[in-house]
This record gives C-alpha cells, sequence and structure tokens, in this order.
C-alpha cells in the first residue's frame, strides 16, 4: 500500500522507467564534460577554472543570461524546423535555407511597403511573408518527399544551398543598396519597422516569438487529434493510411509549419540585428537548430532548454579565449562532445537492464541487481 | 526532460542520421579551423604591477587567426602593438561572426575586461554593430579597417583606418609580369566590389609596365571564404597554362598550396605565404599593420583619442606609409625581376610613380582617364572602381 501510493504520480510507470529520461541525459552531460576537461587540461587550461568560466559567461549574472537568451532565441525557432517534420518520420535539415528564404522575403515586404504603413503593420507583413516564404520552401521537399519519392533529407539540404544563391544573387543585383559599400547588401528597410528589444534589456523580440512558437507547437503535436495524426502517420506511415489519415496532406501540412518558424527567425534576424538583407545573415543558426532538434528528441518544449543551453555554450566561446587562451575552436569541440554524448545516450534507451520493469518478479528479488 | 518522450522512441537509424547531422554540422561550422596560440594575453589577472594605468585593448577576428590571410595580418599587428607599446594588455576573440555574436563579443571585452579600445577588425562588423556599440559606450574608442567613417553621420568615438594596398599589388605584377615568360597571369578574386577590382587592376598595370602584352585572367568564387572553388579556379588557371597566380580572398592558403602542387609560381595576399608555396612564390602584397598599431598604441598612452580630435578618424597610407608591404622574394625570382620591382617600390614611395595614369581604357574599350590626367592612390574616384582596365581577361557581372 504503502509503495504505490509514492509512486503513484508515475501513472503506473515503474520508479525506475521513469528515472530513465532524467538519469540518461545527465549521464550524458556529465560525460561530456569529463571527457571536455580532459581536452582542456591538455590545452593547457585547468579544468575546472574553465568550468567556473564557462557558467559565469553564460549564467552568471542578468548580462550573462541576456549574452545567452540572444543566441538561444534563434535556434529555438530554426530547431522547430527539424522537430515537426520528425514527428512524422522526416528528417529536414533545410533549416538554413527555410531562414535565408524568410529573410528574404521580410525583407522584400519591408521594402516594398516602406513607410507607407505604421510600422507595426510593416512589422506583421513582414513576419506574414518570412512565414509563408518559409514555410513554402520546406513545403516543397515535402511535397518532393510525398508525390515523388525524393528523400527529402537530400532535397531540403539541397534547397539550402539554392535558397542562399538566390539570396546572393539578389543583394547582388537587383536589391543591392549602392551606398553600402561594405559588403553588397540590400536597402535597409525603414526604421518603423525594426523590431526593438524587450524592455529595459538588450534582447530583441525573436525571444518571444521563439518561446511561443515552441509552446504552439507543443500544443498542437501532443494536445490536438491533427498532432495526434501527424505522430500516428510518424509511428507506422502504412497503418496511418489504413486508418485513412490524409498523411500527404499532414506532410504538406507539417512541413509547412516547420519551414515557418524557421522562415520567422530569418524575418527576426533581418528586422531587429542586421536591418538590411545580406550574407551575414547565413550564419549557421539553422544547422545549429538541427543539432538542438536532435538532442531535444524533437520535443518542442525541451527545444526550448536545449538551446539555451547552446546558447549558453556559444555565449561562452569568448572567455575561454580570453581568459584561458584556448583556441578559437575550443567552444566547437565543447559544443560537438557534449551533443555527441546527448545523441549517444539516446540509443541506450530501453537497453540498460536497470531501467526495465520487472514486472514478473517480486521487486525484493532485484535488489541485487 | 518530458515524460512525453515515449510517444517517439529512437530508432538506431534515426540515432545514426542524428550522428550524420552533427558531422555535417561540424563541416559547415569549419571545424577544423587550426589552433591558433595567443602568445600576450596576460592571463585573467594581469597585475603586473609595473604599469598602473594599464590600458585593454581588444581585438575580435572574423576567422581563426592562423589563417594565412587577412585575420592573421591583423593578429600579427596586434601583436607586434602589445610587444612594441609598455602597457597595453590585449584580449582577443577569434571566429566572431558578423552577427549579435559580435556585439555581444565587443560589450563583453567592454564590461568584463574593461577594454578602452577595440578593433573589431572584420569589414561587416561596422554597420550595425559597431556604430550601435559606439553610441551605447561613447568613452570607449572603436577602430575599424574599411575606411567606412563618415564625419558628422557616425558617433565621434569611431575610427577608421585602412591600406593602400593595391600599391603593393602593382609591384607585384611587375614581378609577376617579369617572371612570366607568355604573360599570362591569373587572379582569384572573391567579390566584385571596389576594393577587389582595384587590386586585379593594378596587379594588371604593373605587369603591363614590364611586358605590355601580359593579361589577367580573373576567375570570381563569389565568396570571401570558398575552398573549393578557389581550388577549382586554381586548377583550371593551371591547365589555361597561366605562370603566374595571385588572389585576393580571406585566406589565400588553397590558392597557394593548389598552385604550388602544379608548379605555377604564386604571389601571394594579405600576409606571407611562402610557408605554403616554398618554390614557387614570388613575392606578395601584405598589411603591414604593426606599425600602424603600434603608433596607435603609443597615442592611445599618450592619453590621446579620437574623441578629443587627438587621432584622426580617418587614417589611410600605403607602402609609403607601412601600411603595406612586400613579401620577401622567393627563390625563384630573377635578379631582374627583383631590381624592377625595387625600383617600383621606391618610385612609389617617392611619389614619382601613379599607377592610374591617363589614357586608361577598360577591357570593354571604354576610357575611364583621359590623357594627360591621373589619379592618385589616395583619390575617392579610386575608392568606386566598377570596371576592369585594359588587359584584364573576366567581367564584373
Amino acid at each position: 500500500m504503502a509503495s504505490t501510493t509514492t509512486q503513484g504520480r508515475f501513472a503506473g510507470r515503474s520508479w525506475r522507467e521513469s528515472l530513465e529520461p532524467v538519469v540518461l541525459p545527465l549521464g550524458a552531460v556529465l560525460s561530456a564534460l569529463v571527457i571536455f576537461g580532459v581536452f582542456c587540461a591538455l590545452a593547457g587550461a585547468n579544468p575546472l577554472a574553465v568550468y567556473g568560466s564557462i557558467y559565469k559567461a553564460a549564467f552568471g549574472s542578468w548580462s550573462a543570461w541576456q549574452n545567452t537568451l540572444i543566441r538561444a532565441s534563434p535556434l529555438m525557432l530554426t530547431a522547430l524546423c527539424t522537430a515537426l517534420p520528425a514527428r512524422l518520420g522526416l528528417v529536414i535539415i533545410g533549416n538554413e535555407g527555410a531562414l535565408v528564404m524568410g529573410g528574404l522575403a521580410a525583407v522584400l515586404a519591408g521594402l516594398a511597403l516602406g513607410t507607407s504603413l505604421p510600422g507595426g503593420l510593416v512589422l506583421l507583413a513582414m513576419a506574414v511573408a518570412s512565414l509563408v516564404a518559409g514555410g513554402l520552401w520546406i513545403m516543397l521537399a515535402g511535397a518532393l518527399r510525398h508525390y515523388r519519392g525524393v528523400n527529402e533529407t537530400i532535397s531540403s539540404l539541397l534547397l539550402n544551398y539554392i535558397a542562399i544563391a538566390l539570396m546572393s544573387h539578389l543583394v547582388q543585383g537587383p536589391l543591392r543598396d549602392p551606398a553600402f559599400v561594405s559588403k553588397p547588401s540590400s536597402y535597409e528597410i525603414a526604421e518603423a519597422a525594426w523590431l526593438g528589444n524587450l524592455p529595459a534589456t538588450r534582447i530583441h523580440w525573436g525571444l518571444i516569438y521563439g518561446l511561443v512558437a515552441s509552446a504552439l507547437a507543443y500544443i498542437l503535436i501532443q494536445r490536438t487529434t491533427f498532432g495526434f495524426a501527424a505522430r500516428t502517420a510518424g509511428g507506422n506511415i502504412r497503418a496511418a493510411r489504413m486508418a485513412g489519415l490524409p498523411v500527404g496532406k499532414l506532410t504538406l501540412a507539417v512541413c509547412f509549419l516547420a519551414g515557418s518558424c524557421a522562415g520567422l527567425a530569418g524575418m527576426v534576424e533581418v528586422a531587429a540585428v542586421q536591418k538590411r538583407l545580406n550574407e551575414s545573415i547565413v550564419s549557421s543558426y539553422g544547422y545549429a537548430g538541427i543539432l538542438v532538434a536532435f538532442v531535444a528528441r524533437h520535443n518542442p518544449l525541451a527545444t526550448v532548454l536545449v538551446s539555451v543551453l547552446l546558447g549558453g555554450i556559444l555565449a561562452s566561446g569568448g572567455i575561454l579565449q580570453r581568459s584561458h587562451d584556448l583556441p578559437d575552436a575550443t567552444v566547437l569541440v565543447f559544443q560537438g562532445i557534449v551533443f555527441l554524448c546527448v545523441l549517444f545516450s539516446e540509443s541506450l534507451y530501453g537497453r540498460l537492464a536497470i531501467f526495465q520493469p520487472r514486472a514478473a518478479r517480486p521487486d525484493g528479488a532485484v535488489a541485487s541487481v | 526532460m518530458s515524460d512525453r518522450n515515449h510517444s517517439f522512441p529512437l530508432s538506431r537509424r534515426q540515432v545514426m542520421r542524428g550522428l550524420l547531422a552533427t558531422s555535417a554540422f561540424g563541416l559547415t561550422a569549419k571545424f577544423g579551423t587550426g589552433c591558433a596560440q595567443s602568445s600576450d594575453t596576460g592571463g585573467e589577472a594581469a597585475t603586473d604591477g609595473a604599469a598602473p594605468e594599464e590600458m585593454v585593448v581588444g581585438f575580435i577576428y572574423v576567422g581563426p587567426k592562423d589563417d594565412f590571410g587577412y585575420n592573421q595580418a591583423h593578429a600579427e599587428g596586434a601583436a607586434a602593438m602589445v610587444a612594441n607599446v609598455p602597457g597595453i594588455r590585449l584580449v582577443e576573440e577569434a571566429s566572431v561572426p558578423e552577427t549579435t555574436a559580435v556585439a555581444e563579443t565587443m560589450r563583453s571585452m567592454i564590461e568584463i575586461d574593461g577594454a578602452k579600445v577595440l578593433f573589431p577588425t572584420s569589414f561587416g562588423y561596422f554597420d550595425p554593430h559597431i556604430l550601435a556599440m559606439a553610441e551605447e559606450f561613447p568613452d570607449v574608442q572603436f577602430f575599424h579597417a574599411g575606411g567606412l567613417y563618415q564625419e558628422g553621420v557616425h558617433p565621434k568615438n569611431v575610427g577608421s583606418y585602412f591600406g593602400y594596398i593595391d600599391e603593393a599589388q602593382y609591384v607585384a605584377g611587375v614581378v609577376a609580369g617579369r617572371m612570366s615568360k607568355s604573360g599570362k597571369l591569373g587572379f582569384v578574386a572573391a567579390k566584385p566590389i571596389p576594393q577587389v577590382l582595384r587590386n586585379v587592376n593594378s596587379f594588371t598595370l604593373g605587369a603591363r609596365s614590364v611586358n605590355p602584352a601580359a593579361t589577367t585572367q580573373v576567375i570570381f568564387t563569389g565568396e570571401w571564404a570558398e575552398p573549393v572553388k578557389e581550388a577549382e579556379a586554381t586548377n583550371s588557371m593551371a591547365d589555361q597554362g597561366i605562370e603566374v597566380i595571385t588572389c585576393h580572398v580571406d585566406s589565400p592558403k588553397v590558392v597557394m598550396e593548389t598552385a604550388e602542387r602544379r608548379g605555377v609560381f604564386t604571389s601571394g595576399y594579405h600576409a606571407d605565404q611562402s610557408p605554403l608555396a616554398p618554390e614557387g612564390y614570388l613575392t606578395g602584397a601584405e598589411w603591414d599593420w604593426s606599425s600602424i598599431y603600434t603608433s596607435l598604441g603609443q597615442e592611445f598612452m599618450a592619453g590621446k583619442t579620437l574623441m578629443t580630435g587627438d587621432i584622426p578618424h580617418i587614417l589611410r597610407g600605403g607602402l609609403a606609409d607601412n601600411f603595406c608591404k612586400m613579401s620577401p622574394y622567393g627563390p625563384a625570382v630573377s635578379d631582374e625581376a627583383k631590381a624592377d620591382g625595387d625600383a617600383a617600390i621606391a618610385a612609389i614611395k617617392a611619389g614619382e610613380l601613379v599607377i592610374y595614369q591617363g589614357p586608361l581604357m577598360t577591357n570593354t574599350g571604354d576610357e575611364v582617364i583621359p590623357a594627360g590626367s591621373e589619379l592618385k592612390t589616395d583619390d575617392v574616384e579610386l575608392e568606386k572602381t566598377d570596371y576592369f582596365v585594359e588587359g584584364v581577361i573576366g567581367s564584373i557581372s
């Protein structure tokens, strides 16, 4: 009686099973810290001091938190571009391209409207344009997959290059502002249509976009029939067809939503950071988003946490160079080790005997394991 | 972690895909960019006690500090500043992208390290990042390589400096023209912006000053760092029988190494690349940031600032002002080529040689400088260069 009431909140799952999703990621992060510590020691730095600096630079103060959140906000949006289709069983890695297309559409909308409308409406138009452009871009990969059987991973990857080339062509040609000499860039969007910062911070509104989009994506996937249908199709596409689910429509819709999120990240980058379109928009936010999605196991709420973690790692990159004389690639090494460890830990789910339920035996019998 | 994850267990195949995606990311994020050793930062607490008025100077680079190119040139200059000016402490950060990341780096250098002077060196840092930071921190000086400062438009604490490195490219052209029997030269260029075009033109004019039949084949790669295309361009030039190859890309490493392997002469850019091409390296147009950074460092220590007007907002110069220099001649360079090169350096330094003299025709047959007139190195007209001179094979669009 006593033992069942304490475990009652796990709704019938054994405590061993419930521990698994907590212990494995923690173990993975701990192993990563140990491996990276060895790396630091080999590079001539004191690992504990390095970890202290990383913590201080990423989460040690409100200023450090702002630094972290600024870097995390585009990742939240681009991660959804991989996370959502993954629930359908699709591996989409066209985040970078969708982000670029979103930025391009946002700039086009912003420049076309200019100052003819109030700034808020121009921003809204830019956001809608980026959502549609990014959405259509990834929907293209989804449509190729559904109608023609083209591998969506390859096609979405290749679409990245097309998007970047298209953007480069436009900013070096028709959209180019000849007065801006430092690099080929589009004309600047009107100041009224700039996306500002959250009150009393230096974090732009992109963070809120990211949080809202992640929450909406979570509700959509976990709490609606649409999401249930998508997950069913992801689990077994033939069974889903047999059950009469519109797999084609689901594919297109989910891909559209996924691309919209990355597209919105492009709009934020243009409206809040660069104020014009140029190659600076291609800064690997899309590829980092793929990592975030995989580490978060494609759970739209977990992507928020992982984005903040990665944002923190990126925010600490400078201090590693400046205070510990570590090379500039160190932060990438750390990032790579953390993600490899977490991804490896994924393969351990259900394999470690200690986390398996012992339904057949009484509890006392497994104490010796 | 959510307990809902069980609705989506990962198969081993998906994990493999994840690993592939990870390594793909590693490649795109230029995982393999080497390791730079910073030899001169004083560590966290540089309380040597010797210099009570320590001045913290921050340098920010867009790529690694040992790229054999643009960033290495600046990093060497920064090291020289610290070595030559007592009391300066250097903080450095490499591989900082032109996004909010550079703004955060500048802020962190100012707030955590107490930097009073910043040198964010990449061209693309200027607008909007440097301008925004300069307004927020009016007592910190920002120096930017690129000559983009506009009086009255930009904040008072922003300065810019740049060298007329095309003078060095002219000399490199003289040497290349002498060393090539057929007069066929090649130029791997990143983007058709005025600076790049000017380098191509000066290189060609230099070559044609000693060999009027010389031509320069130009191939644009489209990006500042595009190693695959740079190698392709270099190979295709070698296939065409081009005898000397130079370039204007962020890191000339790939061009130099590829050309050396193909047995083609090379002429460097940004920094000294002779270790990459020990046999075929002729000379090269190098930035010489050491002298300018050292003299700026001395002015900082003397209490001079941009804000009070003691340091000019725009600093420019060429070979004569030590803003740029030539790489030492390689072993293959003949004595007469050395003599011609040295003569050109002397004439430019003395102000006797003006590179852009009329009549000057473009390679499409238009006259840009009429007979009897000339454009001196510091003429702003040259900063709008949007043409190739006669002798260049290639088009801008």
